[in-house]
Protein backbone atom coordinates (compact mmCIF):
# COMPACT_ATOMS: atom_id res chain seq x y z
CA UNK A 1 0.00 0.00 0.00
CA UNK A 2 1.54 3.49 -1.10
CA UNK A 3 0.51 5.35 1.49
CA UNK A 4 2.65 8.99 0.47
CA UNK A 5 1.54 10.92 -2.46
CA UNK A 6 4.03 12.26 -4.31
CA UNK A 7 3.69 15.98 -4.55
CA UNK A 8 5.12 16.77 -8.34
CA UNK A 9 5.59 20.41 -7.15
CA UNK A 10 8.56 22.05 -9.74
CA UNK A 11 11.32 23.46 -6.97
CA UNK A 12 12.24 25.73 -9.47
CA UNK A 13 8.78 27.24 -8.98
CA UNK A 14 9.09 27.01 -5.07
CA UNK A 15 12.32 29.27 -5.34
CA UNK A 16 10.78 31.91 -6.98
CA UNK A 17 8.18 32.27 -4.98
CA UNK A 18 10.81 32.08 -1.72
CA UNK A 19 12.75 34.75 -3.52
CA UNK A 20 9.40 36.98 -3.94
CA UNK A 21 8.52 36.29 -0.74
CA UNK A 22 12.12 37.01 1.00
CA UNK A 23 12.50 40.58 -1.13
CA UNK A 24 8.84 40.98 -0.11
CA UNK A 25 10.01 40.94 3.97
CA UNK A 26 12.87 42.90 3.19
CA UNK A 27 11.12 45.57 1.55
CA UNK A 28 8.84 45.57 4.60
CA UNK A 29 11.20 45.43 6.82
CA UNK A 30 12.77 48.40 5.35
CA UNK A 31 9.34 50.57 5.06
CA UNK A 32 7.67 49.41 8.31
CA UNK A 33 10.52 47.85 10.68
CA UNK A 34 9.18 48.91 13.77
CA UNK A 35 5.96 47.20 12.90
CA UNK A 36 7.60 44.01 12.91
CA UNK A 37 8.57 44.14 16.63
CA UNK A 38 5.75 42.55 17.98
CA UNK A 39 6.45 39.37 15.51
CA UNK A 40 10.12 39.49 16.75
CA UNK A 41 9.24 39.70 20.21
CA UNK A 42 7.09 36.26 19.81
CA UNK A 43 9.94 34.59 17.96
CA UNK A 44 11.88 35.60 20.62
CA UNK A 45 10.39 34.66 23.65
CA UNK A 46 10.16 31.32 22.76
CA UNK A 47 13.81 31.03 22.46
CA UNK A 48 15.29 33.06 24.57
CA UNK A 49 14.63 30.26 27.56
CA UNK A 50 15.98 27.64 25.29
CA UNK A 51 19.01 29.89 24.59
CA UNK A 52 19.46 30.68 28.67
CA UNK A 53 18.88 26.50 29.73
CA UNK A 54 21.33 25.68 26.89
CA UNK A 55 23.86 28.68 27.82
CA UNK A 56 24.43 27.10 30.91
CA UNK A 57 25.73 23.58 29.85
CA UNK A 58 27.84 25.55 27.54
CA UNK A 59 29.29 28.10 30.11
CA UNK A 60 29.65 24.95 32.58
CA UNK A 61 31.38 22.82 30.12
CA UNK A 62 34.21 25.80 28.70
CA UNK A 63 34.63 26.33 32.77
CA UNK A 64 35.28 22.95 33.23
CA UNK A 65 37.95 22.77 30.10
CA UNK A 66 39.50 26.29 31.54
CA UNK A 67 39.99 24.74 34.69
CA UNK A 68 42.12 21.66 33.33
CA UNK A 69 43.87 24.43 31.28
CA UNK A 70 44.71 27.00 34.13
CA UNK A 71 45.90 24.80 36.49
CA UNK A 72 49.37 25.14 36.13
CA UNK A 73 49.30 28.86 35.31
CA UNK A 74 47.32 29.11 38.55
CA UNK A 75 49.99 27.41 40.74
CA UNK A 76 52.56 29.67 39.65
CA UNK A 77 50.34 32.87 39.86
CA UNK A 78 49.04 32.15 43.45
CA UNK A 79 52.87 32.36 44.23
CA UNK A 80 53.72 35.42 42.86
CA UNK A 81 50.35 36.87 44.21
CA UNK A 82 51.03 35.98 48.09
CA UNK A 83 54.06 38.37 47.42
CA UNK A 84 51.99 41.09 45.90
CA UNK A 85 49.52 41.07 48.63
CA UNK A 86 52.91 41.56 50.92
CA UNK A 87 53.72 44.81 48.92
CA UNK A 88 49.74 45.91 48.34
CA UNK A 89 48.84 46.10 51.79
CA UNK A 90 51.38 48.62 52.57
CA UNK A 91 50.61 50.54 49.33
CA UNK A 92 47.08 50.18 50.39
CA UNK A 93 47.48 52.29 53.60
CA UNK A 94 49.18 55.15 51.83
CA UNK A 95 46.31 54.93 49.22
CA UNK A 96 44.16 55.02 52.16
CA UNK A 97 45.40 58.09 53.74
CA UNK A 98 45.63 59.88 50.06
CA UNK A 99 41.73 58.94 49.27
CA UNK A 100 40.60 60.87 52.56
CA UNK A 101 42.63 64.02 51.54
CA UNK A 102 41.36 63.47 47.79
CA UNK A 103 37.47 63.25 49.55
CA UNK A 104 38.04 66.63 51.29
CA UNK A 105 39.40 68.20 48.22
CA UNK A 106 36.65 66.76 45.85
CA UNK A 107 34.47 68.68 48.33
CA UNK A 108 35.90 71.92 47.68
CA UNK A 109 36.05 71.31 43.81
CA UNK A 110 32.31 69.93 44.21
CA UNK A 111 33.08 67.00 42.08
CA UNK A 112 30.15 65.07 41.21
CA UNK A 113 31.18 61.32 40.54
CA UNK A 114 28.32 61.61 37.43
CA UNK A 115 27.92 57.78 36.65
CA UNK A 116 28.18 56.91 40.07
CA UNK A 117 24.88 57.87 40.57
CA UNK A 118 22.80 56.72 37.94
CA UNK A 119 20.27 53.77 38.50
CA UNK A 120 21.60 50.48 37.41
CA UNK A 121 20.51 47.06 36.47
CA UNK A 122 22.72 44.12 36.51
CA UNK A 123 22.15 41.38 33.68
CA UNK A 124 23.61 38.26 32.09
CA UNK A 125 25.15 37.64 28.53
CA UNK A 126 23.11 35.14 27.18
CA UNK A 127 23.64 34.66 23.60
CA UNK A 128 26.16 35.91 20.73
CA UNK A 129 25.30 37.11 17.02
CA UNK A 130 25.09 33.79 15.18
CA UNK A 131 27.30 35.14 12.59
CA UNK A 132 31.34 36.14 13.09
CA UNK A 133 30.79 39.80 11.65
CA UNK A 134 28.96 41.25 14.67
CA UNK A 135 29.15 42.08 18.04
CA UNK A 136 25.48 42.05 18.79
CA UNK A 137 24.51 39.86 22.30
CA UNK A 138 21.49 39.11 23.86
CA UNK A 139 21.09 39.68 27.54
CA UNK A 140 18.66 38.27 29.45
CA UNK A 141 16.38 41.60 31.19
CA UNK A 142 14.18 43.22 29.02
CA UNK A 143 11.01 45.32 29.09
CA UNK A 144 9.96 43.45 32.45
CA UNK A 145 12.75 44.63 34.09
CA UNK A 146 12.87 48.41 33.48
CA UNK A 147 14.27 48.20 30.24
CA UNK A 148 14.24 50.22 27.06
CA UNK A 149 15.82 51.12 23.73
CA UNK A 150 18.63 53.48 23.81
CA UNK A 151 19.93 52.50 27.58
CA UNK A 152 23.29 52.64 27.67
CA UNK A 153 25.04 49.19 28.71
CA UNK A 154 28.32 48.86 31.01
CA UNK A 155 30.59 46.66 32.33
CA UNK A 156 33.16 46.81 34.85
CA UNK A 157 33.89 51.01 34.43
CA UNK A 158 33.38 51.26 31.03
CA UNK A 159 30.80 51.78 28.58
CA UNK A 160 30.12 48.46 26.59
CA UNK A 161 27.32 49.50 24.25
CA UNK A 162 23.99 50.57 23.75
CA UNK A 163 20.70 48.38 23.77
CA UNK A 164 19.40 48.56 20.43
CA UNK A 165 16.18 45.89 20.96
CA UNK A 166 14.35 45.79 24.12
CA UNK A 167 11.47 43.22 24.42
CA UNK A 168 9.54 41.71 27.43
CA UNK A 169 12.20 39.39 29.03
CA UNK A 170 15.43 40.04 26.42
CA UNK A 171 17.25 42.65 25.03
CA UNK A 172 19.46 43.38 22.00
CA UNK A 173 22.77 45.09 22.59
CA UNK A 174 24.94 46.21 20.01
CA UNK A 175 28.76 46.23 21.17
CA UNK A 176 31.01 49.94 20.97
CA UNK A 177 33.58 47.67 18.75
CA UNK A 178 30.92 46.84 16.34
CA UNK A 179 31.39 47.77 13.13
CA UNK A 180 27.96 49.58 12.70
CA UNK A 181 29.01 51.36 16.36
CA UNK A 182 29.43 55.08 16.51
CA UNK A 183 29.92 56.94 19.97
CA UNK A 184 30.38 60.59 19.87
CA UNK A 185 33.02 60.96 22.88
CA UNK A 186 35.24 63.29 24.13
CA UNK A 187 39.10 63.90 26.21
CA UNK A 188 38.12 64.09 29.78
CA UNK A 189 41.13 66.61 30.24
CA UNK A 190 40.78 68.89 27.11
CA UNK A 191 37.13 68.45 26.50
CA UNK A 192 37.95 67.81 22.85
CA UNK A 193 35.47 65.99 21.25
CA UNK A 194 35.45 63.01 18.99
CA UNK A 195 33.72 60.30 17.46
CA UNK A 196 34.96 56.50 18.43
CA UNK A 197 34.35 53.64 15.83
CA UNK A 198 33.95 50.22 15.92
CA UNK A 199 36.00 48.38 12.84
CA UNK A 200 36.40 44.71 12.44
CA UNK A 201 39.42 45.19 10.90
CA UNK A 202 40.94 46.86 14.72
CA UNK A 203 39.00 44.12 16.30
CA UNK A 204 41.66 41.29 16.62
CA UNK A 205 43.68 44.25 17.66
CA UNK A 206 41.07 44.94 21.17
CA UNK A 207 41.11 48.30 19.21
CA UNK A 208 38.51 50.94 18.38
CA UNK A 209 39.00 53.85 16.02
CA UNK A 210 39.09 57.26 16.85
CA UNK A 211 38.25 59.89 13.97
CA UNK A 212 37.48 63.67 14.09
CA UNK A 213 39.74 64.87 16.54
CA UNK A 214 40.21 68.38 16.11
CA UNK A 215 43.59 69.59 14.66
CA UNK A 216 44.66 71.55 17.73
CA UNK A 217 43.52 69.47 20.62
CA UNK A 218 46.68 68.84 22.77
CA UNK A 219 45.71 65.14 23.56
CA UNK A 220 48.33 63.01 24.55
CA UNK A 221 48.86 58.86 24.53
CA UNK A 222 46.68 57.32 27.46
CA UNK A 223 44.34 60.01 27.52
CA UNK A 224 41.15 58.95 28.60
CA UNK A 225 37.72 58.89 26.62
CA UNK A 226 34.61 59.50 27.73
CA UNK A 227 30.54 59.88 25.92
CA UNK A 228 30.60 63.27 25.08
CA UNK A 229 27.51 65.78 26.15
CA UNK A 230 26.41 65.97 22.57
CA UNK A 231 25.94 62.43 22.49
CA UNK A 232 21.85 62.45 21.81
CA UNK A 233 22.07 58.53 23.21
CA UNK A 234 25.38 58.14 25.68
CA UNK A 235 24.89 59.35 28.92
CA UNK A 236 27.90 62.29 29.47
CA UNK A 237 31.23 61.04 30.96
CA UNK A 238 31.48 57.12 31.02
CA UNK A 239 34.49 56.00 31.01
CA UNK A 240 35.14 54.75 27.02
CA UNK A 241 38.87 53.89 26.86
CA UNK A 242 42.37 55.13 26.51
CA UNK A 243 43.57 56.43 23.06
CA UNK A 244 46.95 55.71 21.64
CA UNK A 245 48.87 55.95 18.53
CA UNK A 246 47.86 59.78 17.53
CA UNK A 247 48.14 60.71 13.96
CA UNK A 248 47.26 63.64 11.73
CA UNK A 249 45.43 62.94 9.30
CA UNK A 250 46.00 63.24 5.58
CA UNK A 251 43.27 66.58 5.33
CA UNK A 252 45.76 68.05 7.45
CA UNK A 253 42.06 69.16 9.18
CA UNK A 254 41.83 66.47 11.54
CA UNK A 255 43.38 63.79 13.83
CA UNK A 256 43.07 60.21 13.94
CA UNK A 257 43.93 57.86 16.97
CA UNK A 258 43.24 54.27 18.84
CA UNK A 259 41.31 53.36 21.46
CA UNK A 260 41.62 50.90 23.94
CA UNK A 261 38.42 49.82 25.72
CA UNK A 262 38.20 49.78 29.20
CA UNK A 263 35.90 46.79 29.41
CA UNK A 264 36.93 43.62 28.21
CA UNK A 265 34.74 42.38 25.43
CA UNK A 266 36.24 38.85 24.75
CA UNK A 267 34.96 37.80 28.45
CA UNK A 268 31.77 39.49 29.04
CA UNK A 269 29.16 37.76 30.95
CA UNK A 270 27.72 39.81 33.03
CA UNK A 271 26.89 43.85 32.54
CA UNK A 272 25.07 46.97 34.18
CA UNK A 273 22.62 48.68 32.15
CA UNK A 274 21.95 52.16 33.48
CA UNK A 275 18.35 52.72 33.60
CA UNK A 276 17.86 56.18 32.79
CA UNK A 277 17.87 57.39 29.18
CA UNK A 278 19.39 60.53 27.72
CA UNK A 279 16.35 63.37 27.63
CA UNK A 280 15.03 63.22 24.75
CA UNK A 281 14.89 65.92 22.37
CA UNK A 282 10.98 66.41 21.78
CA UNK A 283 9.36 68.98 19.63
CA UNK A 284 6.57 69.20 22.06
CA UNK A 285 5.49 69.05 25.32
CA UNK A 286 4.63 65.30 26.37
CA UNK A 287 1.17 64.79 26.21
CA UNK A 288 0.89 62.68 29.91
CA UNK B 1 4.53 14.56 8.45
CA UNK B 2 7.67 12.75 10.23
CA UNK B 3 9.88 14.17 8.14
CA UNK B 4 8.41 17.53 8.66
CA UNK B 5 8.84 17.57 12.65
CA UNK B 6 12.37 16.48 12.49
CA UNK B 7 13.57 18.99 10.51
CA UNK B 8 11.89 21.65 12.57
CA UNK B 9 13.32 19.96 15.36
CA UNK B 10 16.93 19.88 13.78
CA UNK B 11 16.32 23.45 12.96
CA UNK B 12 15.72 24.98 16.45
CA UNK B 13 18.40 22.68 18.07
CA UNK B 14 21.17 23.55 15.79
CA UNK B 15 20.42 27.22 16.40
CA UNK B 16 19.61 27.40 19.70
CA UNK B 17 23.36 25.44 20.16
CA UNK B 18 24.75 27.59 17.11
CA UNK B 19 24.10 31.65 19.23
CA UNK B 20 24.41 29.87 23.12
CA UNK B 21 27.07 27.53 23.02
CA UNK B 22 29.56 27.79 19.89
CA UNK B 23 30.82 31.20 21.13
CA UNK B 24 32.54 28.96 23.93
CA UNK B 25 34.16 26.88 21.66
CA UNK B 26 35.47 29.91 19.21
CA UNK B 27 39.15 29.10 17.16
CA UNK B 28 40.75 32.84 15.81
CA UNK B 29 37.66 34.37 17.00
CA UNK B 30 35.46 32.58 14.38
CA UNK B 31 32.48 29.84 14.97
CA UNK B 32 31.54 27.28 12.70
CA UNK B 33 28.38 27.77 10.51
CA UNK B 34 26.18 24.99 11.85
CA UNK B 35 22.48 26.24 10.62
CA UNK B 36 24.45 25.86 6.60
CA UNK B 37 25.98 22.63 7.68
CA UNK B 38 22.58 21.62 8.34
CA UNK B 39 20.76 23.06 4.97
CA UNK B 40 24.21 21.77 3.10
CA UNK B 41 23.20 18.49 4.19
CA UNK B 42 19.90 18.14 3.85
CA UNK B 43 19.92 19.89 0.20
CA UNK B 44 22.44 17.19 -0.74
CA UNK B 45 20.67 14.48 1.03
CA UNK B 46 17.11 15.08 -0.19
CA UNK B 47 17.24 17.62 -3.13
CA UNK B 48 16.15 21.27 -3.93
CA UNK B 49 12.78 21.26 -2.31
CA UNK B 50 14.01 20.26 1.38
CA UNK B 51 17.38 21.87 0.54
CA UNK B 52 15.54 25.45 -0.20
CA UNK B 53 12.65 25.09 2.85
CA UNK B 54 15.17 24.49 5.39
CA UNK B 55 17.59 27.33 4.40
CA UNK B 56 14.65 29.57 3.98
CA UNK B 57 13.44 28.67 8.17
CA UNK B 58 16.90 28.57 9.26
CA UNK B 59 17.62 31.95 7.41
CA UNK B 60 14.49 33.79 8.94
CA UNK B 61 14.86 32.70 12.58
CA UNK B 62 18.12 34.43 12.15
CA UNK B 63 16.95 37.05 10.64
CA UNK B 64 14.05 37.22 13.21
CA UNK B 65 16.18 36.94 16.15
CA UNK B 66 19.34 39.45 15.39
CA UNK B 67 18.83 40.93 12.04
CA UNK B 68 18.21 44.12 10.91
CA UNK B 69 16.46 43.07 7.67
CA UNK B 70 14.25 40.70 8.28
CA UNK B 71 14.54 38.44 4.64
CA UNK B 72 18.70 38.69 3.93
CA UNK B 73 19.56 35.93 5.68
CA UNK B 74 16.55 33.76 4.45
CA UNK B 75 17.25 34.56 0.89
CA UNK B 76 20.87 33.85 1.32
CA UNK B 77 20.49 30.09 2.99
CA UNK B 78 17.17 29.37 0.38
CA UNK B 79 19.39 30.07 -2.78
CA UNK B 80 22.19 28.10 -0.85
CA UNK B 81 19.75 25.17 -0.25
CA UNK B 82 18.23 24.96 -3.46
CA UNK B 83 21.75 24.79 -5.56
CA UNK B 84 23.05 22.29 -3.16
CA UNK B 85 20.13 20.39 -4.02
CA UNK B 86 20.90 19.85 -7.59
CA UNK B 87 23.99 17.98 -6.32
CA UNK B 88 21.30 14.97 -5.59
CA UNK B 89 21.32 13.88 -8.61
CA UNK B 90 25.03 12.05 -7.74
CA UNK B 91 23.97 11.60 -3.82
CA UNK B 92 25.88 8.25 -3.01
CA UNK B 93 24.61 6.68 0.82
CA UNK B 94 28.56 6.49 1.70
CA UNK B 95 30.11 8.77 0.58
CA UNK B 96 31.19 11.10 3.29
CA UNK B 97 33.76 13.74 1.39
CA UNK B 98 31.86 15.19 -1.60
CA UNK B 99 29.32 16.71 1.32
CA UNK B 100 31.63 18.27 2.87
CA UNK B 101 33.02 20.01 -0.31
CA UNK B 102 30.09 21.34 -0.56
CA UNK B 103 30.14 22.86 2.99
CA UNK B 104 33.25 24.22 2.19
CA UNK B 105 31.90 25.88 -1.57
CA UNK B 106 28.36 26.66 0.23
CA UNK B 107 30.37 28.81 3.17
CA UNK B 108 32.86 30.47 1.00
CA UNK B 109 29.59 31.68 -0.74
CA UNK B 110 27.53 32.57 2.15
CA UNK B 111 30.93 34.80 3.19
CA UNK B 112 31.24 36.35 0.26
CA UNK B 113 27.47 37.40 -0.30
CA UNK B 114 27.30 38.42 3.38
CA UNK B 115 30.35 40.26 2.59
CA UNK B 116 28.79 42.08 -0.32
CA UNK B 117 25.68 42.96 1.14
CA UNK B 118 26.54 43.74 4.80
CA UNK B 119 30.01 45.62 4.35
CA UNK B 120 30.80 46.57 0.78
CA UNK B 121 27.49 48.27 0.73
CA UNK B 122 28.61 50.62 3.89
CA UNK B 123 31.98 51.46 1.71
CA UNK B 124 34.38 49.11 3.81
CA UNK B 125 36.71 48.06 0.97
CA UNK B 126 39.52 45.89 2.41
CA UNK B 127 37.75 42.82 0.86
CA UNK B 128 41.19 40.63 1.58
CA UNK B 129 40.88 41.44 4.95
CA UNK B 130 37.72 40.16 5.75
CA UNK B 131 38.64 37.16 3.49
CA UNK B 132 41.71 36.01 5.90
CA UNK B 133 40.29 37.25 9.28
CA UNK B 134 36.12 35.95 8.86
CA UNK B 135 35.98 33.65 5.70
CA UNK B 136 38.67 31.75 5.40
CA UNK B 137 38.90 30.74 9.00
CA UNK B 138 35.21 30.62 9.52
CA UNK B 139 35.09 27.61 6.54
CA UNK B 140 37.96 25.93 8.02
CA UNK B 141 36.02 25.62 11.19
CA UNK B 142 32.58 25.20 9.39
CA UNK B 143 34.56 22.04 7.70
CA UNK B 144 35.96 20.47 10.64
CA UNK B 145 32.66 20.60 11.84
CA UNK B 146 30.37 19.45 9.40
CA UNK B 147 32.42 15.82 9.37
CA UNK B 148 30.80 15.26 12.89
CA UNK B 149 27.67 16.62 11.60
CA UNK B 150 27.50 15.53 8.35
CA UNK B 151 27.79 11.97 10.11
CA UNK B 152 24.60 12.86 12.15
CA UNK B 153 22.29 14.51 9.80
CA UNK B 154 22.96 11.39 7.91
CA UNK B 155 22.26 8.60 10.56
CA UNK B 156 19.20 11.00 11.26
CA UNK B 157 18.13 10.63 7.28
CA UNK B 158 18.44 6.93 6.93
CA UNK B 159 16.73 6.24 10.42
CA UNK B 160 14.12 8.52 8.62
CA UNK B 161 13.68 6.68 5.65
CA UNK B 162 14.16 3.17 6.95
CA UNK B 163 10.92 4.35 9.58
CA UNK B 164 8.99 5.49 6.43
CA UNK B 165 9.78 2.51 4.48
CA UNK B 166 8.64 -0.24 7.63
CA UNK B 167 5.60 1.74 7.79
CA UNK B 168 4.76 1.53 3.99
Amino acid sequence: MKRRTKFHINPKHVLIAGIILCLGLIGISFRFGEHLTPVRAAVGSVFVPMQKGINIVGSYISGKLDTFKNMNDLLEENAKLKDQINVLIYENKMLLQDKYELDGLRELYELDQKYLDYPKVAARVISKDPGNWYSVFEIDKGTKDGLKEDMNVLAGNGLVGIITEAHYNYSVVRAIIDDKSNVSGMFLKTSDTCMVRGDLQLMDEGKIRVELIGKDAEIEEGYEVVTSHISPNFLQGILIGYVSDIELDASNMTKTAYLTPAVDFEHLEEVLIITELKEPRLDEAPTE
Amino acid sequence: MKRLIVYLLEIILCFVIQTSTFHYFELADVMPNLLLILVVSNAYMRGRLTGLSIGFFSGLLIDLIFGDVIGLSALLYMVIGYFIGFTNKIYSNDDYTLPIVFVAISDLVYGFFYYIVEFLLRGRLNFLLYFSRIILPEMIYTIAASVIFYKLFHMINNHLDRKINEED
